[in-house]
């Protein structure tokens, strides 16, 4: 298939919101293809976690619209946005806090659990083999991001590093087609930001998923992410590889001043 | 392995509730015509059995859905008065004469279940706008619904103005309907029980299942939850009318333990101990998020309630003491600042009691506390 031909996981054409007067994002344009790792980056306050809230249908926009796979999501729930293929973590960690490491992720497991209600409150073989068939398979997710000694640790009981990646963990419980990584390693320290990057790319390698980053650690975009998109009070000043994205003058100017 | 575990656990549960209830039953044989049972045993454990499905139903919104519910007693009154609605229409209708035989029960069971599924439509009606709320506006609304829902009924034609509280039907539910005499109390006092255990036994499997993990996550963060393709609106709304459900059985309990029923019983304004206030403070007493900690709650809430009133040792008490006594509000104040103080989790936190786990569970906690203890020791040593 030749590259025009191919479908990107994620596109969105125009893709803008106003809050009041304030145009928070505008014009926003972004392809990503099915195994890319794209990193989306700019200074403080200029539009990236709203951007990841237009994405996941937190935000509704005021303009443009969110294709996956071709699909615009126009008017979708969060939950729906979910349904179809779309998770996130958050800038600051929205764990399930009370809850066992484990059942974080079972949590997340919940839309593709097909046992009713009634199963539920009479305990049928399909309640018990969905139950551990999930359990296996959220398990194995803990395994994935070495979480699995912990799996019956209340989840605030973790530290930091650790959480962060339950909260991947659960992202990707929800069999996602596009991953959105808002600041993963925001307060970590170089040994846990590099067992992250090794976590992120064996994400990558293992489901074949299209991941979009936001993330102020230059040494980790410049590092994993393919192209880089940059924005600017809500508008994309430049986008491309990590070398030319390096050297452009307009993001120099935005992120030091002229 | 762990699935042999659960399935042993399941059948000395089951073993025990089948031993405990015939133990029960032969108890009750043998004392049943005993004054003191007659008159203070049986009519006490009615009333903890509605009591405690009541408090264990708003554990499902309050404790594991985490959203506050104040106005869970008109749920409890909506059932009160369709089980006694339905039975009158039965006795009339002639499907049963006296309170005995097949039949009879057969009313009782329909009569309670009939209670439950309107109270989970009303709980559906209401939940469905209200739970776009949260916090304490939700309160409010629910607040708002528990006094509406009063002066709704007391308004029907059918049910209050001249029918089960006022008027020549005052006595009419234990004359002709489901309430029971305290004869009859102890003849169906399996009845209560079982429902109970029914009721407990279907709240638990509904926690333990994608329904209580996908309300867990709800409660602990509701952003999250809906990031992780959880409905929130769909279970928010579906385990409202649920506990509504239960709320509504309770009612019927309600309803066959009373010769006749008055909104007042359910109204807001009542210092009793069927005011949906109480049931928030036998919730957080027993600790949100803890069925065990509800039904236990519950019982020592209702023995509170019973011995304030009848209590021996109360008016035996000097003056100035049992003053306080006089207002029973106060001391149900006192005892959840108590509880609060030195259990700020309520007494059980989010512990749930296990025959299966029960002496590591004990170690455990005594492991713990010999830990916390030792830190202490070494924390003022260094002082």
């Amino acid at each position: 298939m030749s590259e025009a031909e191919r479908i990107p996981v994620l596109e969105t054409r125009k893709l803008g919101i106003s809050f009041g007067g304030l145009k928070a994002v505008n014009d926003f344009n972004i392809k990503i293809y099915q195994g890319e790792l794209v990193g989306l980056i700019g200074p403080n306050g200029a539009g990236k976690t709203t951007v990841f809230n237009l994405l996941t249908g937190v935000y509704v926009p005021t303009e443009g619209t969110v294709m996956l796979n071709g699909v615009p999501l126009n008017g979708k729930k969060t939950y729906q946005f979910v349904h179809a293929g779309v998770a996130r973590t958050f800038q600051n960690i929205r764990l399930f806090r009370d809850m066992s490491v484990i059942d974080n992720v079972r949590a997340a497991f919940t839309k593709d659990i097909k046992y009713n209600f009634f199963d539920a409150s009479f305990r049928t073989p399909r309640f018990w083999n969905e139950e551990k068939k999930i359990t296996e398979k959220a398990m194995d997710l803990l395994r994935l991001c070495r979480l699995d000694d912990v799996a019956e640790v209340p989840a605030s009981g973790l530290p930091y590093g650790r959480q962060r990646k339950l909260e991947i963990a659960r992202a990707l419980a929800t069999d996602m087609k596009l991953l959105l990584l808002d600041e993963p390693a925001a307060g970590m320290n170089p040994t846990e930001t590099a067992e992250l990057l090794e976590c992120i790319n064996t994400i990558r390698d293992r489901f074949g998923i299209a991941i979009l980053l936001i993330e102020h650690d230059m040494s980790l975009v410049m590092n994993v992410c393919q192209r880089i998109q940059v924005i600017d009070y809500g508008q994309t000043i430049a986008s491309g590889l990590p070398e030319e994205i390096a050297k452009n003058p307009k993001v120099i100017a935005a992120y030091l001043g002229e | 392995m762990k699935k042999s575990k659960t399935a042993r656990g399941y059948f000395l549960n089951t073993a025990v509730i089948v031993v405990l209830f015939t133990a029960f039953q032969f108890v009750t044989e043998a004392l049943g015509s005993r004054s003191s049972f007659k008159l203070v045993l049986a009519p006490c454990l009615w009333q903890c059995c509605y009591l405690i499905i009541l408090a264990a139903s708003l554990n499902m919104v309050l404790g594991f859905l985490g959203q506050l519910s104040l106005g869970h007693c008109g749920f409890m009154a909506v059932g009160a008065y369709t089980a006694a609605l339905i039975s009158l229409a039965c006795e009339r209708a002639g499907v049963f004469g006296d309170k005995h035989g097949a039949a009879f029960v057969l009313v009782l069971f329909g009569c309670i279940l009939a209670a439950g599924l309107l109270a989970a439509v009303v709980g559906l009606l209401l939940g469905i706008p209200a739970l776009r709320l949260k916090g304490d506006y939700l309160a409010i609304i629910t607040l708002g619904f528990g006094m509406i829902i009063v002066n709704i009924i007391n308004n029907l034609p059918f049910c209050g103005q001249d029918g089960l509280a006022l008027g020549s039907a005052a006595a009419s539910l234990y004359k002709n309907g489901l309430g029971f005499g305290s004869k009859g109390k102890v003849e169906y006092l399996w009845a209560a029980i079982s429902v109970t255990v029914i009721c407990l036994t279907l709240m638990f499997m509904f926690v333990r299942s994608k329904y209580g993990r996908a309300i867990r996550a709800i409660r602990d963060d509701e952003i999250a939850a809906s990031a992780s393709g959880i409905n929130t609106s769909f279970y928010k709304v579906f385990t409202f009318a649920y506990s509504a459900f239960f709320a509504g059985i309770a009612g019927a309990l309600y309803a066959c333990a009373n010769a006749t029923l008055s909104t007042a019983s359910f109204a807001f304004t009542n210092g009793g101990i069927l005011n949906s206030t109480f049931v928030v403070v036998m919730v957080v007493l027993g600790g949100m998020g803890s069925m065990t900690g509800s039904i236990v709650a519950a019982v020592i809430m209702f023995f509170v309630n019973y011995e304030i009133k009848n209590g021996a040792w109360v008016s035996a008490l000097p003056a100035a003491v049992s003053g306080v006594f006089e207002y029973p509000m106060l001391v149900y104040a006192l005892v959840l600042i108590i509880v609060i103080m030195f259990r700020p989790k309520g007494i059980f936190g989010s512990y749930e009691f296990s025959l299966q786990n029960l002496i590591p569970d004990i170690r455990a906690a005594h492991a713990a506390r010999a830990a916390a203890k030792a830190e202490r020791k070494e924390a003022g040593s260094h002082v």
